[in-house]
């Protein structure tokens, strides 16, 4: 009886990239629900118990990750700003298919897509918008791209017996987040943070406890999930403006005042990727570059969704306001928000 | 679905050959006709018919121009059949190679209608030429004739001149090039939408007329407008303009008033011929009507409408009808100050009153003014005015009273939409009449120089109309005046236009009547009060009321020119027991306060009622009035332009009432009943009044000083009386336990979050509480049902650029408008939040919803 909810018999789930924030955290949500998690990365990892190690690459890895398990959750994936289009497609697109055509092997049952909000969405803002369908054609920025056709192909996948579900979060962040806030944290600690057209763009986040539990609720409600793309927000869209002062302000860091026109920062942006990219062959710079065309667009246009459906099929609303994330981070840093 | 052009299931295009009979073709002749027609699906759906619409397009459209009511009646299934034609030598219906003039075409259109053998009830509607081609077909099958339906057309009476667009058309040199040589008259046409024809659209209205000898009918038909005495097709038109008055059918007129060619005048010239039709306006649209606007929806909610012609439910007046003037009329020897002016000092006794408003009355129907006549009065408050309004009243002309709060653009719609036969003005307002083309055969206020006057298109003035007023009284003729029936026009007012385009409103006698008695009992004012008219609706009641009235020096229609030294001064004049104000103004009385001296200060002592009316007044503004007149009941009625007042509050009332979501407006006023009709989850509001605590919903009221209706404006008229008995007023609120009516903002301006409709006033009441917060309004960003709640709102000190409010300022806000219950996404600072002219209070948060949705988009932010 897989299809009950909550899972009332403990399952064997497979947790991949559970070494990053966001998959360490779903792993340890199953774990205290008493579902027997295994997990499947690169480097080892104390907090786990029942590893495989190896990469989406190997497909023979992968065969041995899914082995006996019920259900898989899939977070594993390249995320950058940056970098070449073959190494995305290799890890994001055939590591996907690889682990897709394993489960079903293997017999497993569920299986849980982490994909992102910007697989269906084109540059343009979005303001209380639906999830949308993957486009690799439209989507934006390599990592974008090799989502969703890697989202594309998993939902394809769905059948009464082997059920996929595509959980989208937006803007995970969170402490000991390395993505969104660190990065925000240094780059406004040596002034390299601009607000662009004065920090206006709407954008919804997600808090790290919120996404990790919506992606085990995807889990838990696959019989209303299943087939479906489903994007995850805390429901509480901000000016960035106002995010980015209250994340350094968690941090200890100054607060960005100098506002560059978007215009400006977007056509910048896809000078110094060009110019990153080039020196990160010559082994130059081993750094992100400090703005991207697509991170520009990210902090200049809004970014927010209609939670309606992804609520009702979950059955789920978020746990921690974003405020009260600002006030974990802020603890996390020992920093000053109220 | 398979389409033969855009919007057009292939269905639909069919083709008939008809025999004609029109004397223009050889006996025996036919031509094929095409049509839109619907019959097959209707039959497909099983559908007997209630009745036809048979459409009639003009020049040079094509049955194109109706496809929307075709679609209309399949999407909603709908029993109607709709037949829509090409004319002959239009569309795509045959080539006849003569040239058809105006009485063979109503022929034709006869001979096609018999061919399909159109029997039952018929709808004609009509567009542009058209128009009159359906109105001959309506007058030739008066048995079959159902209703009338027309959209900017005219049937060209007598006097008027041909539109001066149409002149050019129809010049020889001009009119064979422009409009069959080149398709120039086509092109012009179609770039009178407003919003553009989509490409595929305008490349479907075009397509029949491809080439010159395709374009025919389009010349022929700019050749055969009558604009001349002896035009050939003079005499069908005349026959056709005269029978229409006769016409028993209920009519239906659509217009879209940016029409260069058939101006309001022309709607204006239909309304006179069908004096009992509905019609609508559609402020911003224009010649392609039913193109710029969805008329399908209209259209067949009114063809739903069992009793076109019934009077609705309307609430009675307790007490018996005493007119308007009655007052005037008793005090005809009573030499005590009836009205009084500041500046210029001016001031008429009772007698000196009723004498003028006689001689004034007698003057106006001298020149051929009729009772139901309209006349607008671009006066300024004061005794011209008064005068004015009720030598109107007492002749039967109907007063349009716009004023120059609503900015010249607005006041410029609000005219031309009342269209006035005559209009009275100050040299300012006549400029404007003259430059700007406002309808109305204008009336000086003061006598002018002769050059000026026929620079100004003045026909009299009033010293004139005064003059000859007197004399014919002195002459000892009766003055030939009956007392107006208690249930025609009276008034038309004006709205605000704080949201969307100002709206007239249709007062009668009685309802006029109705308005002072309220105002009378619910606030006691005996003959004998003396009152400071500094609120302009109120201002023109004093003399019905019996009071004596002072127009301080200000101007009326800014109402921060008003200072608390005018105000005391206003009120010494008469020694006044009350005074009539708004907030704006009363805020200003309290800045300039400083400067008022001891005496001033006596005389506001005096004061036993003060009234602040418009726009609701923040409790400690109110009690800031209170100390500078400590003996005055301090009251803030609720109401609008449709129904004055409402409810009543007062300051020791507000203070019992204490903070609650919105502003306490109290309880109903002498005579009206008040109720809410709720909202469901995504924010509409129902049916059914009630009157159960703390249910929000739209608030209704029910007063026989509610207005009689919207002018010209059916569709608005339908919806605020869409609850039987009851106006809505489109604002929201709820009961509390006390019985107190809390007004939470507009209808239109309620959220619709992801936790259900959410008014505005509670959270901005709570933004205004925190420390350096000015004025609040929460506006909505993006789809129903899921919205974003977002405060825009001035600071103290203001902003100087708009943009996001400083971090800490944010959450302050946030704060306390969660308490509130409702999560606010950004808080937005602005140096200034639009408001209304009239009362520089009423935020316009339809375009600050717009201006937030663009600034939180992202992209550089631009002033609101």
């Amino acid at each position: 009886m897989s299809t009950q909810e909550p899972l009332q018999v403990p399952r064997r789930v497979l947790v991949t990239g559970a070494s990053g924030l966001l998959g360490g955290a779903v792993a340890g949500l199953l774990r205290t629900k008493g579902h027997h998690v295994r997990t499947f990365q690169r480097r080892p990892s104390s907090a786990s118990t029942d590893e495989v190690l190896g990469s989406l690459i190997d497909p023979a890895a992968v065969r041995r990750a899914v082995e006996g398990m019920d259900a898989v959750i899939h977070l594993a994936a390249k995320v950058s700003f940056t970098g070449s289009w073959h190494d995305f497609v290799a890890t994001n697109t055939t590591g996907t298919n690889t682990l897709l055509e394993a489960s079903a092997d293997a017999g497993v049952r569920d299986l849980v897509f982490v994909s992102s909000p910007s697989v269906a969405h084109f540059g343009e803002p979005l303001a209380g918008a639906g999830a949308g369908t993957a486009d690799p054609e439209r989507a934006r920025g390599n990592y974008a791209r090799s989502k969703a056709s890697a989202e594309l192909n998993a939902l394809a996948r769905d059948s009464p017996g082997f059920r996929v579900t595509a959980i989208r979060p937006h803007v995970v962040w969170g402490p000991g987040d390395t993505q969104l806030v660190e990065r925000v944290i240094e780059r406004a600690a040596g002034g390299r943070l601009p607000l662009l057209d004065g920090g206006a763009a709407l954008i919804d986040t997600t808090y790290i406890d919120n996404a990790a539990s919506a992606i085990v609720r995807g889990l838990e409600r696959m019989e209303h999930a299943h087939g479906r793309a489903l994007v995850i927000t805390n429901g509480e869209p901000r000016p960035v403006g106002e995010l980015i002062a209250g994340i350094c302000q968690a941090g200890g860091a100054p607060v960005p005042r100098l506002s560059v026109p978007g215009w400006l920062a977007r056509g910048a942006g896809s000078v110094i990727e060009r110019v990153w990219l080039a020196a990160g062959k010559r082994n130059l710079v081993y750094d992100e570059p400090p703005m991207t065309r697509f991170l520009a667009e990210q902090l200049s246009t809004a970014h927010w969704f209609d939670q309606r459906e992804t609520r009702e099929v979950l059955d789920w609303t978020p746990d921690v306001s974003l405020d009260e994330g600002l006030i974990r981070l802020a603890a996390h840093y020992g920093g000053t928000r109220p | 679905m398979n389409e033969v052009f855009p919007g057009v299931p292939a269905a639909y295009s069919r083709r008939v050959q008809v025999p004609s009979t029109s004397a223009v073709d050889p006996a025996g002749s036919s031509h094929q006709w095409h049509l839109l027609d619907n019959e097959a699906e209707l039959a497909q759906r099983g559908i007997t018919p209630l009745g036809t619409l048979l459409c009639v397009h003009g020049n040079p459209t094509w049955s194109y121009l109706w496809r929307g009511l075709l679609n209309h009646v399949s999407t909603n299934q709908l029993p109607w059949r709709v037949v829509a034609v090409d004319q002959l030598d239009m569309g795509f219906s045959e080539r006849t190679g003569v040239f058809r003039r105006l009485a063979d075409r109503v022929n034709d259109l006869g001979d096609l209608t018999r061919a399909l053998g159109l029997d039952g009830d018929v709808t004609t509607v009509g567009h542009d030429w058209g128009g009159i081609i359906s109105l001959g077909w309506a007058v030739a099958h008066p048995d079959q004739l159902a209703h009338v339906v027309l959209t900017n057309t005219a049937v060209h009476p007598a006097g008027f001149e041909l539109p001066a667009a149409l002149r050019l058309a129809s010049h020889p040199a001009v009119h064979g090039w422009g409009t069959q040589s080149t398709d120039a008259f086509l092109r012009v046409t179609y770039s009178l939408a407003r919003p553009a024809l989509e490409p595929e659209v305008r490349k479907a209205f075009m397509e029949p007329y491809a080439n010159a000898s395709r374009r025919t009918g389009v010349g022929n038909f700019v050749a055969d407008i009558p604009f001349t005495e002896d035009h050939p097709s003079r005499p069908a038109l005349d026959a056709i303009s005269e029978g229409i008055r006769a016409l028993q059918v209920p009519a239906l007129l659509l217009w879209g008033p940016q029409d260069p060619v058939f101006s309001d005048r022309y709607l204006r010239d239909l309304i006179f011929r069908l004096p009992r039709a509905a019609v609508h306006r559609f402020e911003g649209a224009g010649h392609l009507l039913p193109e710029d606007r969805d008329i399908s929806t209209t259209i067949f909610d009114w063809l739903a409408i069992p009793d076109k012609t019934a009077e609705p439910e309307r609430a009675q007046a307790a007490s018996d009808y005493r007119p308007m003037l009655a007052e005037l009329d008793a005090r005809t020897q009573d030499t005590s100050t009836a009205v009084v002016d500041i500046n210029p000092p001016r001031s008429l006794t009772w007698a000196g009153l009723g004498q003028r408003v006689d001689s004034l009355a007698r003057g106006l129907a001298g020149i051929g003014v009729k009772p139901g006549d309209r006349v607008n009065l671009l006066v300024p408050p004061g005794i011209e005015l008064t005068s004015l309004i009720y030598a109107c009243l007492r002749l039967g002309a109907v007063i349009v009273v716009a004023d120059a709060g609503l900015g010249t653009r607005g006041l410029g719609r609000a005219i031309r939409g009342a269209g006035p036969a005559y209009l009275i003005g100050i040299d300012r307002a006549l400029t404007g009449a003259k430059v700007l083309g406002w309808p109305g055969i204008r009336i000086a206020v003061e006598a002018m120089p002769a050059a000026k006057r026929r620079l100004l298109g003045v026909r009299h003035t009033i010293p004139e109309l005064l003059a000859h007023g007197a004399a014919t009284a002195e002459s000892g003729q009766p003055n030939g005046f009956t007392a107006a029936d208690p249930d025609a026009d009276a008034a038309v007012l004006f709205t605000s236009g704080s949201t969307g385009p100002a709206k007239g409103v249709v007062y009668t006698h009685r309802q006029l009547a109705a308005m002072r008695d309220t105002l009378r009992e619910t606030y006691n004012l005996k003959a004998g009060s003396a009152l400071v008219a500094g609120f302009a609706p109120f201002a023109l009641l004093g003399p019905a009321l019996g009071a004596t009235s002072v127009t301080p020096d200000m101007d009326v229609t800014a109402p921060r020119t008003l200072t608390a030294t005018a105000l005391a001064d206003a009120a010494a004049a008469v020694s006044a027991t009350t005074v009539f104000a708004s907030p704006a103004a009363l805020a200003n009385v309290l800045e300039t306060s400083g400067a008022l001296n001891g005496s001033q200060r006596k005389v506001l002592e005096g004061i036993s009622l003060m009234l602040s009316a418009g726009a609701p007044i923040p409790e400690p503004l109110l009690a800031r009035v209170q100390e500078l007149v400590p003996r005055a009941r301090v009251h803030t009625p609720y109401g609008m332009t449709e129904a004055l007042p409402v409810t009543d509050i007062d300051l020791e009332g507000i203070r019992a009432a204490g903070p609650g979501n919105g502003v306490c407006v109290g309880t109903a006023v002498a005579g009206a009943q008040v109720a809410i009709a709720v909202l469901d989850s995504s924010g509409n509001a129902g049916d059914q009044p009630e009157t159960t605590a703390n249910r929000t919903g739209e608030i209704l009221v029910r007063a026989p000083h509610v207005k009689d209706r919207y002018d010209r404006l059916w569709i608005t008229e339908q919806l605020s009386t869409s609850v039987p008995g009851w106006h809505r007023t489109g604002d929201v609120g709820h009961f509390d336990e006390a019985g107190r009516l809390w007004v939470e903002g507009r209808l239109g301006h309620v959220l619709s979050t992801v936790n259900g409709p959410t008014t505005p006033v509670a959270a901005e009441q709570a933004a205004e509480s925190v420390p350096g917060a000015g004025r609040a309004a929460l506006v909505g960003v993006g789809p129903a049902g899921t919205q974003a709640p977002v405060l825009v709102m001035e600071s103290i000190p203001p902003a100087r650029r708009a943009g996001p409010a400083p971090a800490d300022l944010a959450h302050a806000v946030r704060a306390a408008v969660a308490a509130t219950g409702t999560r606010v996404s950004a808080v937005l600072l602005v140096p200034g939040l639009p408001t209304d002219i009239r009362h520089n209070s009423k935020i316009d948060r339809s375009a600050l919803a717009a201006w937030a949705t663009t600034t939180l988009a992202g992209g550089r932010i631009r002033k609101p």
